[in-house]
């Protein structure tokens, strides 16, 4: 693996539902190690972007490949469905908006984490309870409530045991549909932070799908900004959101609420 | 029983022999893929859904007239189920019946496996209320298909480690989940998790039958069957620790009868035939 080869790249991609072009020809890399974040109003195609790149969607036309941590380059359309699970339980993890679509609400926080372990193998009852409790003790949960049904947690400690779930295995590249989205923002404050601390230590590579400037200035390397299935700019963060070139983007940009 | 005692108006075991054809179609696919399940046009048969419909319908189609058949209910063959059965069969088919488990060459079983090790040649045939080991853990049919043919077996580790959470132990005690050739994932019938190492490497052919969810499953002679476990919590069949009080037996599996409304009881092979063939060995 090199650091000069993305991890991910998608290329000429188009899908329509109907007449409605919820991608047209968009073009996307992420380079191992980096943030993306893909900018966007509710209806521009981003998490429908988000959807044919990890592989839950077939676009009309275009590919999308993926390099693996041996270095191979996988086609994510078109190599399988096992495969592609095997991506999905393995090298990548996925961070839902909503806690409910990524967690077991009726199985205990420790199972919720150790689920990943066991679907790559993991046998051993004692090691998988404790890396379930240092990864809670990661993502700020206190250990103690490893045995708690997380429908008994508030919101934002599902989101954090979501994140947990995700990363005890390691995964090279994650996938963040709105990861802050519906909670108030002392917590979203929390959460960033978090998300920022763990990113940088592992070292992954994150897509993020957003539409708050704010959380993308916060986490992401590079924007993406799109508008009606097109991607109308990008570039570092700081020069897309200080010095926004794109009249979507200025407008994006000025509509910002400041406290 | 002679031939003549056969009710008259009926083909041999019952079943017409296009049906018996599509069900050993889908038993030579079954025996091929170790563990997987394999739908077949169950029919309606003369007993209810429940009672071993499916069992019925792979005996009537694998049995001959030189074969010997015994039937047991919950070990026993002495239960209505097993009489019936084993009647209904002695009627339609002619077949020689017997309660000895090794003068047997074919067993239909509702809920054991005999305690007399079966040998080559025998066929062990099951009952199977459900046979999809993820049901309860993911509800819809066509996702389980999936996850088979993924080979996608987390949700079912996901279970044990909850029992283990909650309860300090695994608490499946009957129909406990295996692995069957290191690939497929199998509900072993409602057979006590006491009678699961009996399927590994067993010698004797082993058939399952589902009748009111048509499908039909195998484990071919001499095939690994582990029962699913953590390194550090390993399977270990439960069984109460007393001995049979008839035959005095301390490794078969025993069913607790309540003598009294006192609080008696007594603890009996469940496998009437081994407990007999102890008892006149005395």
């Amino acid at each position: 693996m090199t650091a000069d080869a993305p991890i991910l790249e998608a290329r000429g991609l188009s899908l329509r539902f109907g007449p409605v072009p919820a991608l047209d020809d968009v073009a996307l890399r992420v380079w191992p190690g980096e943030v993306v974040a893909i900018l966007g109003e509710s209806g521009s195609g981003k998490t429908s972007l988000l959807r044919v790149l990890s592989g839950a969607l077939p676009a009309d036309t275009g590919e999308v490949l993926y390099r693996d941590a041996a270095g191979a380059v996988v086609p994510v359309h078109g190599s399988g469905e096992a495969a592609l699970r095997r991506l999905a339980r393995t090298e990548w993890g996925f961070v839902h908006q909503n806690p409910r679509d990524g967690l077991r609400l009726n199985v205990s926080a420790g199972g919720n984490v150790g689920e990943r372990l066991m679907a790559v193998g993991a046998r051993h009852y004692g090691g998988i309870r404790a890396a379930a409790a240092e990864w809670l003790r990661r993502v700020e949960i206190d250990p103690a409530r490893m045995d708690d049904l997380p429908r008994d947690f508030s919101g934002g400690m599902q989101q954090r045991l979501q994140i947990a779930r995700t990363l005890v295995t390691r995964p090279r590249l994650v996938f963040m549909d709105e990861p802050t989205g519906g909670l108030d923002v002392s917590v979203q404050a929390r959460l960033l932070d978090l998300i920022r601390a763990l990113v940088a230590g592992l070292g992954l590579a994150v897509l993020l799908v957003t539409h708050d400037i704010a959380v993308a200035r916060l986490l992401a390397h590079r924007l993406v900004v799109m508008r009606r299935g097109r991607v109308v700019e990008h570039g570092l963060t700081d020069r897309v959101l200080d010095d926004p070139q794109h009249e979507y983007t200025q407008l994006l940009v000025s509509s910002v609420l400041a406290a | 029983m002679s031939a003549a005692a056969t009710l008259a108006g009926y083909n041999f075991a019952y079943l017409d022999e296009d049906t018996k054809r599509m069900i050993r179609r889908a038993l030579l696919k079954a025996v091929a893929i170790p563990g997987h399940q394999v739908p077949f046009g169950s029919r309606e048969m003369p007993l209810p859904y429940g009672w071993g419909t499916g069992g019925i319908q792979v005996t009537a189609s694998v049995i001959g007239p030189a074969d010997t058949l015994k039937v047991i209910d919950q070990g026993a063959d002495d239960t209505t189920n097993a009489v019936s059965i084993r009647r209904f069969f002695a009627r339609v088919a002619g077949v020689a019946t017997t309660e000895r488990t090794a003068e047997a060459t074919v067993i239909q079983t509702r809920h054991r496996i005999p305690e007399t090790p079966l040998r080559e040649g025998q066929i062990l045939v099951y009952q199977v209320p459900m046979p999809e080991p993820l049901f309860r853990l993911e509800p819809r049919v066509a996702e389980t298909r999936r996850l088979h043919a993924l080979g996608d077996y987390g949700l079912m580790h996901v279970k044990l480690y909850e029992d283990i959470a909650r309860q300090g132990e695994v608490t499946i005690s009957y129909n406990y989940p295996v692995m069957v050739n290191g690939r497929y994932l199998m509900a072993p019938s409602p057979i006590p998790a006491f009678d699961n190492p009996k399927m590994d490497r067993m010698p004797a052919l082993q058939l399952f039958g589902a009748g009111r969810e048509k499908r039909i499953y195998a484990v071919p002679p001499y095939t690994e069957v582990r029962s699913l476990d953590f390194e550090d919590h390993p399977f270990e069949p439960p069984r109460p620790a007393a001995a049979c009080a008839l035959c005095g037996s301390r490794d078969s599996y025993l069913d607790e009868v309540v003598t009294d409304d006192r609080g008696g009881r007594r603890f009996l092979c469940s496998d009437t035939d081994y407990c007999a063939e102890r008892r006149a060995a005395k």
